[in-house]
C-alpha cells in the first residue's frame, strides 16, 4: 500500500510569532525573535540572548478544560498544546468532542521534559515536602508529557509516539508520521515537536562554549548563520505541529492541502568518519540528503530551495559543502538556501517542526524568506555556492521542491523533500 | 468554624477541579466527589493538599481514605482542626 501524504493543518509557537498569521508575516519580513535575557547576565553566562515566544498562558483556557488547565505548569507542554490544537483546528477538526479518532495517530518529540517542573520537585523533595507535590507533576515531567496532553486533547486513537533525537527531533517526528501514512498504517497523523530552554539547560549549553556571545548588546543580530562573524548559536524555545493526511482522505473531505511530502530519510553517521556525539559525519549527511531525494523521486537539479539546519557555528561551512555534494550543484547553479535560525535562533528539538512550518508556508505562498544578519557571508561558503544563493531579502518566485534537513547530537540526521501540491 | 462555613470554603477549593458547575452550585454534604462532581480520582490528592494548606492541617492517608463526599471531607477537616487545639 503506497499512498501520497499531504499537509492539511499547521500550528506554531515561535519566538518571532505565535500562530500562523503572525509567524508568516515575521518570516516574510525577516523579523527577529531574539531578545536580551537579564537573568543570563546575572548567572554569568557567556550568551545573554535567547529566543522565547511571547506566549499568553491564559489563552490555553480556550483549548483546555478548566480542570486540565488548573495545575498545568510546564511551558513546553503549553507550547505543544497551542501548536497542535491550532493545527487540528486549521485542518478542519474541532476540540472538545467525545469521540476517539481511531484513524489518527500522533508523533510528538522533545529533548528534555520540563526542567523547571523538575526543579520544583527537587526543592520539595529535598525540603521533605514531597507529599505536597500532588498528582499533576509526573504527567508533566514524563518525556511523553506533550504527546499525552496533545493526543488526549484531540482524542487520538492511533499510534501515540514520543520521539527524541536532539536537534533532529522535529524533522524526524514529521518523517515518522509521513511513513505511517505512506505505508497505509494510519490515515492521519498529528506530528510536531516542542522545546522550552530554561536557565538550567541553557547554562549547560553555555558551558560547552558553542553559543553566540559577541552580540549580547544587539540581540537581533546575534544569530548569524553562514556569516564570517557567526560565533555560535542562540537557543530558542517553541513548538510547531502539522496535520499529515492520506491525500485521498484529504481530497475526499475537501481539506485545504498546503503541500505534499514526497519522501525522506533519517539516518546516522555512526559517530565515525569525523562524526562524534556532537558533530555529524559528513558522509552521513550526504547519504541522508541523497536518500531523501531518491525516495522522493527527485534529483538535485529539481530542488528550488534548501532549508538548512545552519545553526551559525563553524559547522555551517561543512553543512553547505554536504548540500553541494549531495545535490551535485555548486556556485552559479546552487539553489537558494536559507536558515530560519537567523530570526529565531536554534529551537533544538522544536527547530525541525517550526522550520518545516516555514517551508510549507513558503511553498503555499510562493516565496523564499530572507537570511537576516547575513552582512558578511563566509567567504568559503560564497566560494562554494555563490552569493546569489543566499538571499538577504524576501524573494517572490515560483518554488516547487524544497529540501529540508536537521542534524542532532548523537550524529542523527533527518531530511525531507516537500513539494507544492499538484 | 462550623460545618456551613467549611462547606462554603470547600466549594472554593473544589471549583478548579470540577467541570460540573451545576453540582458545584448545589453543593451539599451528600455531594459525592467522584460520582457527582466527576473529579478524576487521581486528582483527589490535589484537593487534600489544597485543603491542608488552607486550614494548616495534615490529612493523613487513613483520614483521606474516609473521604468520599463533602460531608466526610468536612468531618475530617473538623477532626483535624480539633486536634490542633
Amino acid at each position: 500500500m503506497d499512498r501520497r501524504v499531504v499537509i492539511t493543518g499547521m500550528g506554531v509557537v515561535s519566538p518571532n510569532g505565535v500562530g500562523i498569521p503572525d509567524f508568516l508575516t515575521a518570516i516574510q519580513q525577516g523579523v527577529s525573535g531574539l531578545r536580551f535575557v537579564p537573568r543570563h547576565e546575572e548567572l554569568n553566562f557567556f550568551c545573554h540572548v535567547a529566543g522565547k515566544p511571547e506566549f499568553d498562558w491564559e489563552q490555553l483556557r480556550n483549548y483546555l478544560p478548566e480542570v486540565t488547565f488548573h495545575g498545568l505548569k510546564g511551558s513546553t507542554i503549553g507550547y505543544a498544546i497551542k501548536a497542535a490544537a491550532d493545527a487540528w483546528l486549521d485542518a478542519g477538526y474541532s476540540l472538545g468532542g467525545e469521540e476517539t479518532h481511531w484513524d489518527t495517530g500522533c508523533v510528538f518529540g522533545n529533548s528534555v521534559a520540563d526542567t523547571e517542573a523538575m526543579k520544583r520537585v527537587i526543592s520539595f523533595v529535598d525540603s521533605k515536602q514531597a507529599r505536597k507535590l500532588g498528582s499533576r507533576v509526573i504527567e508533566q515531567s514524563m518525556n511523553s508529557g506533550a504527546t499525552a496532553y496533545v493526543s488526549g486533547l484531540l482524542g487520538l486513537g492511533g499510534r501515540i509516539i514520543t520521539n527524541s533525537a536532539a536537534c533532529a527531533t522535529g524533522s524526524q517526528a514529521v518523517l515518522l508520521g509521513y511513513e505511517y501514512i505512506k505505508h497505509g498504517l494510519e490515515k492521519r497523523m498529528v506530528v510536531g515537536s516542542n522545546e522550552y530552554i530554561d536557565s538550567y539547560i541553557f547554562g549547560a549549553f553555555d558551558s560547552m562554549r558553542i553559543l553566540s556571545r559577541k552580540f549580547n548588546q544587539t540581540p537581533e543580530r546575534s544569530s548569524r548563520p553562514m556569516s564570517a562573524s557567526a560565533n555560535g548559536f542562540v537557543p530558542g524555545s517553541g513548538a510547531a505541529a502539522l496535520v499529515l493526511e492520506d491525500r485521498e482522505s484529504a481530497l475526499a473531505r475537501g481539506a485545504t492541502i498546503y503541500a505534499e511530502i514526497l519522501g525522506g530519510v533519517t539516518n546516522s553517521g555512526g559517530q565515525r568518519g569525523g562524526g562524534s556525539m556532537t558533530a555529524p559525519n559528513p558522509d552521513g549527511i550526504v547519504n541522508c540528503i541523497r536518500g531523501a531525494m531518491e525516495h522522493a523521486g527527485v534529483s538535485g537539479s529539481d530542488v528550488d530551495l534548501v532549508s538548512g539546519h545552519l545553526t551559525a557555528t563553524v559547522a555551517d561551512k561543512m553543512e553547505v559543502a554536504c548540500w553541494a555534494t549531495a545535490l551535485d550543484r555548486t556556485r552559479g547553479d546552487f539553489p537558494r538556501i536559507n536558515s530560519l535560525k537567523s530570526m529565531i535562533g536554534h529551537c533544538l528539538s522544536a527547530a525541525g517542526s517550526i522550520e518545516i512550518v516555514a517551508v510549507v508556508l513558503q511553498l503555499w505562498h510562493q516565496f523564499i524568506h530572507p537570511n537576516i544578519n547575513l552582512e558578511d557571508p563566509h567567504p568559503e561558503i560564497v566560494d562554494m555556492i555563490g552569493l546569489e544563493a543566499m538571499p538577504v531579502e524576501r524573494v517572490d518566485k515560483e518554488i516547487n521542491i524544497v529540501a529540508k534537513a536537521n542534524f542532532g547530537f548523537g550524529d542523527v540526521n533527518a531530511c525531507l523533500i516537500f513539494a507544492k501540491h499538484k | 468554624m462550623d460545618r456551613q462555613e467549611i462547606l462554603a470554603e470547600l466549594k472554593k477549593v473544589l471549583t478548579p477541579y470540577t467541570a460540573n458547575k451545576e453540582a458545584l452550585n448545589s453543593l451539599n454534604e451528600q455531594t459525592d466527589l467522584i460520582k457527582d462532581l466527576k473529579i478524576n480520582s487521581a486528582n483527589l490528592v490535589d484537593i487534600f493538599i489544597d485543603a491542608e494548606a488552607k486550614y494548616d492541617i495534615e490529612i493523613d492517608m487513613d483520614s483521606a481514605e474516609k473521604i468520599h463526599d463533602v460531608g466526610s471531607c468536612i468531618d475530617v477537616i473538623m477532626e483535624k482542626l480539633g486536634q490542633q487545639k
